[in-house]
């Protein structure tokens, strides 16, 4: 795409769970104000080769350069030290808590004394919330109170809020509304037309279309490849997913 | 709490939880008094009461915080009876050949001691627990073991007393309150705090434009907390001393001993420490990150985790406060006493993880609350000394207490699955 230092690869990542290698010597890169969509059937290694990036799983090998330097990831504080943001399939959120505790959970605003300083970490919860989901008033109460799309909201907004290099976002809009996917999109060019690099994972073609600049295409933990996205049609895309093939391997059945 | 349908209650801010407990306590307290002829609601009573709860709840604001993580501690008790003698032995067969008998530092070195113990302990419990990844249940199981047998080994076998007479005064009795000056004293200080700290929070709330309770709600609450702390500190000022000990409480005091005199207790120390604990717990629990994490543990492990929260330190942290509050209360526990036999504590580890339990806490994870667990213990406390007073047999007292427990959790399952907490 461009000739600068990518901003993160993965260079021949692997992890394997008892005898299943859930990713298998895949690499990937991502360069500044780009989004590379993530694709692959269920169970294809998605999650688990971004998971190897912010922190949660240790890979058996391969490496991970972050602006062209080796980086250290073994646990999700040197992803975050490296600026790098994920909203969690499962959203990772602490459903006994509100809104605000979880947004700012492990980063917490703290007042002159040392202490939590909720009212300072409510307020700031509200004018993101404001930006992202206007519909949102659920402050006071846990998560668990919370629907679908408002907890996907809540974990959005926790990736964004910090100030991100680095973002991945695995199926962020999975729960979402119509309008509030529409918001996501808005976000999603707003951070790359900021210089953020975005791993977008999805299974909706039609949005990686529309927003990625490239797609890595998974099966079996195994990379099928990557492409351009203007090299290639909706249905390209799809007999990669599905059949694995890299397009001009095979043309594209019906 | 509903934001809707705003009840009186809710407009005051305390929750149908905390209202509960304490409507439990009130129909105990009466019962017992009905049925016991106006015996138990007594400055005498109430007194001993609130030394008699002092030590499980100490305990049980720390138990709350392991329960939250979903971890259990079976060890407490043994772990009490265990500091509770090392300590006794230290100040009656060591301390005093190192400062001479009598000396005032003997009580100091023997509570911190008693405290260094308790969390070093502790936090090798929950290293084991967290960075070996063995159970907490089976860890403790094993602690409640070795405690219990180490703490034979202190002195063969042998009780230990009597306990230096500062330290003792650290269990509360005639000797050890705050009289009567002093204890009003502390009552207008908690109660100018409380003000204070609700009228600070008030104010953070209108700086950031959230809705606040209306001024006639936050007013009727300051009324609460001040009369509920001036009630305390008069009915504890109510209880006289005895004929037989007045001759030495007023020399203590330094009041002349004429004929005629009246003295009363006042708040007593190891209350004066629950209090103590319990608000340090609970701006531990609210107001710091650490309390934050503990929360968050409970309620989604992952989740904490990959929000950079290091759990295994966590646990270590968690199990090393709930050991120096074990300490705290072998210290009231065996100062009650004035002597340490081998028995110091046993049954404790239930007794705690009830108040907790019965206090609010889920095992589940993820919720409790210090003051619920301290009102717990002083639920447990009532039940079973007022089955005493009534003339209830041992045997029936432990039936019932059993059976209160199991339905005390059941309501609380009831009320969380209608409010969805
Ligand atoms: N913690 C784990 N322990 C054991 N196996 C795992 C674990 N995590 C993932 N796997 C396995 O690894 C493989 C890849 O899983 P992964 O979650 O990465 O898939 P995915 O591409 O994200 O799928 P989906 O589209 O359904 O989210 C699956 O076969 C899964 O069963
Ligand atoms: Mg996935």
């Amino acid at each position: 795409m461009n000739a600068q230092t990518p901003l993160v690869e993965l260079k021949n990542m692997s992890i394997a769970f008892g005898g299943v290698h859930a990713v298998d010597d895949v690499s990937v890169d991502l360069y500044p104000g780009e989004v590379v969509g993530l694709l692959g059937h269920n169970g294809a290694g998605k999650s688990t080769l971004i998971k190897m990036l912010s922190g949660a799983y240790v890979g058996d090998g391969g490496e991970i350069r972050v602006n062209g330097e080796r980086a250290e990831i073994k646990n999700p504080r040197d992803a975050r030290s490296y600026n790098i943001e994920t909203i969690y399939q499962t959203l990772a959120l602490a459903d006994n808590l509100d809104a605000a505790s979880n947004l700012f959970l492990g980063r917490e605003l703290l007042t002159a004394f040392g202490t939590v300083d909720d009212d300072a970490m409510e307020a700031e919860t509200r004018k993101i919330m404001a930006r992202l989901n206007p519909n949102f008033r659920k402050f006071a109460e846990p998560v668990s109170a919370l629907s679908g799309g408002q907890r996907q909201s809540v974990a959005i907004a926790r990736a964004v809020y910090f100030n991100a290099r680095i973002l991945i976002m695995d199926e962020p809009t999975a729960a979402l509304g119509p309008q509030e996917t529409q918001m996501v999109s808005e976000l999603i060019k707003q951070l790359k037309a900021e210089g953020i690099g975005i791993f977008l994972i999805s299974h909706d073609v039609h949005d990686v279309m529309d927003l990625c600049d490239r797609a890595s295409v998974m099966k079996n933990g195994k990379l099928v490849d990557t492409v351009n996205i203007a090299d290639v049609t909706d249905d390209e895309l799809l007999s990669m997913i599905i059949l694995g093939k890299r397009p001009g391997e095979t043309r594209v059945e019906a | 709490m509903q934001v809707s349908k705003q009840t009186f209650f809710g407009k005051l801010g305390l929750d149908t939880r905390l209202l509960g407990m304490i409507g439990a306590l009130v129909v105990l307290w009466v019962m017992f008094d009905l049925i016991t002829g106006g015996r138990f609601l007594t400055p005498r009573n109430l007194f001993n009461l609130s030394v008699q709860t002092a030590s499980v709840a100490v305990m049980a604001t720390g138990m709350v915080f392991v329960i939250v993580t979903r971890h259990i501690d079976l060890s407490v008790g043994s772990m009490l009876g265990f500091i509770g003698m090392t300590v006794a032995a230290l100040q009656v067969h060591v301390l005093p050949d190192v400062f001479g008998l009598g000396h005032g530092a003997i009580w100091i070195v023997a509570a911190l001691v008693a405290v260094l113990m308790g969390a070093c302990i502790g936090a090798f419990q929950g290293w084991i627990i967290g960075y070996l990844t063995v159970p907490a249940f089976i860890v403790t199981l094993g602690g409640f073991l070795v405690y219990r047998g180490a703490m034979w080994w202190v002195t063969h076998g042998q009780t230990v007393a009597p306990l230096d007479p500062s330290f003792r005064l650290l269990g509360g009795g005639a000797d050890g309150t705050l009289g009567e000056t002093l204890s009003w004293g502390f009552g207008v200080f908690a109660s100018v705090v409380a003000v204070v700290m609700m009228l600070m929070s008030r104010r953070r709330k209108a700086k950031h434009g959230f809705a606040m309770k209306p001024v006639w709600a936050e007013g009727i609450l300051m009324v609460l907390v001040v009369g509920l702390v001036i009630g305390f500190v008069w009915v504890m000022n109510s209880y006289k001393i005895a004929k037989g000990a007045l001759p030495r409480i007023a020399e203590a005091r330094g009041v002349e001993m004429v004929d005629g005199l009246q003295l009363f207790h006042g708040v007593a120390i190891p209350v004066i420490i629950l209090l103590l604990v319990t608000v340090v717990m609970t701006i531990i629990s609210t107001r710091t990150r650490f309390g934050r994490y503990v929360y968050a543990t409970g309620g989604n492990p992952e989740a904490a985790e990959l929000s950079g929260i290091n759990t295994r330190l966590l646990t270590v942290k968690i199990f090393a406060l709930m050991g120096a509050l074990t300490g705290i209360s072998a210290v009231i526990a065996s100062a009650r006493l004035g002597a340490v036999d081998v028995g110091l504590g046993t049954l404790d580890e239930l007794r705690v993880i009830a108040a907790a339990v019965i206090g609010g806490t889920a095992l589940s994870g993820g919720f409790g609350t210090i003051y619920g667990a301290v009102i717990g213990a002083l639920i447990m406390q009532s039940l079973q000394s007022g089955m005493a007073s009534v003339g209830v047999d041992a045997p029936l007292q432990s039936i019932v207490v059993g059976i209160v427990l199991v339905f005390a959790v059941w309501i609380d399952i009831v009320y969380r699955r209608k409010t969805g907490a």
